[in-house]
């Protein structure tokens, strides 16, 4: 069994009475040969990567390699803490710091799950953490969930790019909120065709976003972008489980995100020629950096 | 494009790797396991010719680290990575880093490595980070390849001539291996050639032996599924 569609995928899960997170296992097993016990398992020590990625940053002793950034997450959880009143609410400003501090592990040679690449690694962890702590979730419902990002992230890469030297940053963090989207839909009862309403919404909120990394470096705005990420994936799927549909269906919104990405000049695909990466104080920074 | 694989899940919810990056990091650190692969004595010196993108940001993604850390056989989780240098002196394992980032006629991210080995055999690699922590071997002592380490793999240097591949590929047969993709690369007519077989199963070392004692071949290698 295999899919290469949002389209189709919809039409299997119609056919099977089964959630996309099973699709994508099926498809695991049937189509690539895997074992559904070692698929699981698998995916298991993926998500426990995913949370210590994600706390690890809560300490505020991170300094990344370029030294762009660390430290950020302590500081946005630490004023939660205090009881200062969050802007966000509890889950979004928690998603955030997870978000921002799996960046942080990441740009110090840390131990990450690229998902579905390294710079845009803050957006799944962020998501599912702050909602299995808010929401009291088991670890096998987040588990379940990933495969369901893991088929949104696999449609992206088949018909697309989720790689910024391609697509721009829509190509990766646009990705990852796709999926986180898509994902938490289903966890929080979605049809299928809400989550993929829900990924082509996050998809379609971030059409045209550069990748413009300070120095080369996956830190900033990398790092910031990954709280927007995750922002964006909740946004969306809030919208899509209350039954409000796209014009534009998910398969055409990954390819528009695709030629999107092909129409971007280069110096704003990943070269750090452009975007905030060409900015003064990014280039001063750099030189410091360097040293 | 090197699209013959078909994409699972663990591609997109992976890899799970040490940062930043998964082409500057991970996909060095496995351009050098494979490199590694490609000797079979024990290791003396390494030295790496760093282009491109490589060049100019090697430092701020722990390149270096991540291709000494390949160099000693570490896995992209592995969180030694980032003292491999550490390691790397603990092993007796001499390196060289050096920088060009003059040519412009490569893929962005491309390193040269040259091998030496205890008994003074130089090996040299080229490979390029293809991005999502994939990795491509371009070529083994001036030949063109193409090798990916999605599969396992069988490398064997023999000379040019006919029947070679006969002759290995009734071996295979013997041990019941099947072969998903077989390629021959030569460096001129007549002289030294690599067959590069990939396949669904891990290949047993026994095969490794029996393929040597073939006239014509110099030696065989297995290069783990990545």
């Amino acid at each position: 069994m295999n899919f290469t569609s949002g389209q189709v995928l919809i039409k299997i899960c119609d056919e099977k009475n089964i959630a996309i997170s099973e699709a994508m296992i099926l498809r695991e097993t049937e189509y690539l040969d895997s074992n559904r016990y070692e698929a699981w398992g698998k995916m298991e020590h993926s998500w426990s990567i995913m949370k210590d990625s994600a706390k690890r940053a809560l300490k505020g002793d991170i300094v990344s390699m370029g030294g762009l950034i660390g430290g950020e997450a302590a500081k946005i959880n630490r004023r939660r803490l205090a009881g200062y009143t969050t802007v966000c609410g509890t889950i979004m400003s928690k998603a955030i710091a997870y978000a921002m501090g799996v960046l942080e592990v990441n740009g110090s040679m840390g131990l990450i799950v690229a998902a579905p690449t390294a710079g845009s690694s803050g957006v799944l962890p962020g998501a599912f953490l702050a909602i299995q702590e808010e929401m009291g979730y088991p670890d096998e419902v987040i588990i379940r969930a990933l495969f369901n990002a893991g088929a949104v992230g696999y449609l992206i890469a088949y018909n697309a790019t989720v790689a910024g030297a391609e697509g721009g940053c829509q190509a990766e963090v646009g990705s990852a909120s796709a999926m986180a989207a898509s994902a938490v839909t289903e966890l929080m009862g979605g049809t299928p065709r809400q989550c993929l309403y829900a990924a082509s919404g996050a998809i379609a909120n971030l059409l045209g976003l550069i990748c413009d990394p300070i120095g080369g470096l996956v830190e900033a705005p990398c790092q910031q972008r990954n709280a927007m990420g995750v922002s964006n994936a909740l946004i969306s799927a809030e919208i899509a489980l209350s039954s409000i549909q796209n014009i534009v269906p998910f398969d055409e919104t990954v390819a528009v995100m695709y030629n999107v990405g092909r129409s971007m000049p280069h110096e704003l695909r990943e070269t750090a020629l452009g975007g905030l990466a060409s900015a003064p104080s990014a280039c001063s920074r750099c030189r410091n950096a360097d040293k | 494009m090197y699209a013959a694989k078909e994409i699972s899940v663990f591609d997109i919810i992976g890899p799970n790797m040490i940062g930043p990056s998964s082409s500057h990091t991970a996909g060095a650190l496995r351009i050098a396991r494979l490199a590694r692969n490609m000797v079979k004595k024990s290791i003396e010196q390494v030295k790496f010719i760093l282009y491109g993108s490589f060049a100019r940001t090697y430092q701020g993604h722990g390149t270096d680290r991540a291709l000494i850390a390949g160099m000693l056989g570490f896995d992209t989780e592995d969180y030694r990575i980032k003292e491999s240098f550490v390691y790397a002196r603990a092993a007796g394992l001499h390196y060289i880093f050096e920088i060009d980032s003059k040519r412009q006629d490569v893929y962005p991210n491309t390193v040269d490595i040259l091998i030496t080995d205890v008994d003074g055999e130089e090996t040299t690699v080229t490979g390029i980070s293809i991005g999502g922590g994939r990795a491509v071997i371009k070529k083994i002592n001036g030949v063109d390849i193409d090798l990916t380490g999605d599969y396992y793999t069988l490398v064997i240097r023999h000379k040019d001539l006919p029947g070679v591949v006969a002759g290995v590929t009734n071996i295979l047969s013997i041990f019941n291996i099947n072969i998903a993709f077989m390629k021959l690369y030569r460096e001129n007519k007549g002289t030294i050639a690599y067959s590069i077989i990939e396949t669904d199963q891990p290949i047993n070392a026994d095969v490794i032996d029996k393929i040597e004692e073939l006239n014509s071949v110099f030696n065989a290698f297995l290069i783990d599924k990545l």
